[in-house]
């Protein structure tokens, strides 16, 4: 199977372990990734909170060179598919198809801007929901030759995957099971928490780091409460603001958490039985070794990590 | 509220019905239930709370929506548009105020945030792709913050996250074209807060 494929600019750069375990996790899954040709960023909030047409331009920009490549999502019927990883690119594709289907004047203005005329017809669909929905939970289980048994688990949706509900809709807006479902047919233990779609402050880490610092703290405390080994996400800015901002939690709240922050993917590639290498893991700020070494079954990444 | 001011009915509407036309959101149908307010993530920051923000845009009370803290520090987290029982999309009202405060000058509040955002834009329009390395770098020069997470650049360049050389979108000249069309296109379309709001 394969699907068109939007990294986005995180993945091609600071999170390019993301990129890199989602890759590897569908290879092994029998689905390929093809990369949309000539992508750009898709604006992300600094567009729409500065201009709506540009907000909304540049990524129908994006998914008009999806559609113009044939064989992008051949099984998914005449609309091509295009299959986002990063929550905020996946919430601006899909805001963009959703405003350009319901206001023709919008659609008009749209096409002048970008010169192509891209009408919404490329469907945009979260790796999460792929997974879940197309590959479905039985070939995970099947492909999961080193379940990840004893893991406690918090997946952490955060915002934009879930949020609104009339954008996005391949989950629950309060209560998401997606992530949950995934992981435990990897063997993982998900746990019940409460900060799930909770926001991480996202790109306020460059500009107000002490407003990030206090959401990662929450969001961390709560995480460690529930008894969780690890955090789950599927966006770059989570996954930073948990990771790279742990330090300063600790240093501003007193307390050291020690909770590694991995890619569902990295984990899910882990259960497949790729090679930490493989999953970016030693690019983690915070040292995943304890939660490895509580994966008894699996002594070889054990020690590669703590090398 | 001190600065609230006493404004005429033409006053008042002026400005509910330019943030009406702009968002294409019904401000008027918020009843003050509060649940925006009581999901917001970050109020804890915030001058005056979402709730309120949109009790004010309804009075016509420019100065102070426009001049505010909140309608910078809302992440977009779109809590409040998912919850609001009124079908108000304040998550997008609250990007039509941030518009409407950089067109008249109102983004004194939260320098940083607004920084950030155009240096994130330029480098779009540069170079077609973010290169966050070079974003996070312009952004602390032009802030001049360039103590503040001074230490993580080591550490994030030994965890080989630090890319020194980004990457570029290869269709520059169209990338181009788009931010100078959005200018063309959308110049002319919509009323300006110059057009009659309350000074």
């Amino acid at each position: 199977m394969t699907y068109g494929y939007y990294p986005g600019c995180s993945l091609k750069g600071m999170s390019s372990e993301y990129d890199r375990s989602a890759l590897g996790v569908c290879d092994q899954l029998g689905i390929t990734l093809q990369e949309v040709p000539h992508w750009i960023c898709c604006g992300a909030t600094p567009a729409h909170a500065t201009n709506h047409l540009l907000s909304i331009a540049l990524p129908a920009k994006i998914l008009a060179s999806a559609a113009s490549v044939p064989g992008q999502g051949e099984q998914a019927g005449p609309s091509p598919t295009v299959v986002a990883a990063c929550a905020a690119c996946y919430s601006r594709l899909r805001r963009a198809n959703h405003e350009l289907r319901a206001d023709p004047q919008l659609r008009t203005q749209v096409q002048q801007v970008i010169e192509t005329p891209y009408e919404g017809q490329v469907e945009v669909r979260h790796l999460l929901d792929l997974l879940r929905n197309e590959i479905g939970l039985e070939a995970i289980r099947r492909k999961a030759t080193k379940p990840l048994e004893g893991l406690n688990v918090a997946c952490y949706y955060g915002c934009l995957l879930v949020r609104p509900p009339e954008v996005v809709a391949f989950d629950d807006p309060e209560n998401p099971q997606v992530m949950d479902e995934l992981l435990t047919a990897a063997g993982a233990t998900c746990v019940d928490w409460p900060f799930k779609t909770e926001c991480c402050g996202g790109s306020f880490s460059a500009s107000r780091p002490e407003v990030v610092v206090k959401l990662a703290h929450d969001l961390l405390r709560e995480a460690h409460d529930a008894g969780a080994d690890v955090v789950a996400v599927a966006c770059p800015l989570c996954q930073s603001n948990l990771d790279l901002r742990q330090a300063d939690v600790a240093r501003t709240y007193g307390t050291s958490y020690h909770l590694p922050t991995l890619y569902f993917t990295q984990l899910l590639g882990l259960a497949f039985g790729l090679e930490p290498k493989a999953l970016g893991l030693e690019r983690l700020i915070v040292s995943p070794q304890a939660m490895l070494r509580k994966l008894a079954a699996r002594p070889e990444p054990m020690e590669e990590a703590a090398s | 509220m001190e600065m609230v001011k006493t404004l005429t009915e033409e006053e008042t509407r002026s400005f509910i019905d330019l943030v009406q036309a702009r968002s294409g959101e019904k401000v008027v149908d918020c009843y003050q239930c509060g649940k925006c307010t009581a999901g917001c993530p970050m109020t804890f920051a915030m001058d005056i709370d979402p709730a309120r923000i949109m009790r004010l845009a309804q009075l016509g009370q420019r100065d102070l929506v426009l001049g505010s803290h909140t309608i910078w520090l809302c992440a977009s987290c779109e809590t409040c548009t998912t919850r609001c029982p009124q079908e108000v999309d304040i998550a997008r009202v609250m990007d039509t105020l941030r518009i409407l405060a950089r067109e008249a000058d109102y983004t004194s509040a939260e320098r940083e945030i607004a920084s950030f955002n155009q240096t994130f834009l330029d480098n779009v329009k540069d170079r077609g792709r973010v290169h966050e390395t070079l974003l996070v770098m312009q952004h602390k020069l032009r802030t001049r913050h360039l103590l503040q997470d001074a230490m993580k650049g080591p550490l994030l360049m030994s965890k080989g996250k630090l890319a020194l050389r980004g990457h570029k979108a290869e269709n520059l000249d169209e990338v181009r074209r788009i931010f100078e069309n959005v200018e063309k296109v959308g110049a002319g379309l919509q009323p300006r807060p110059s057009e009659g709001g309350a000074e």
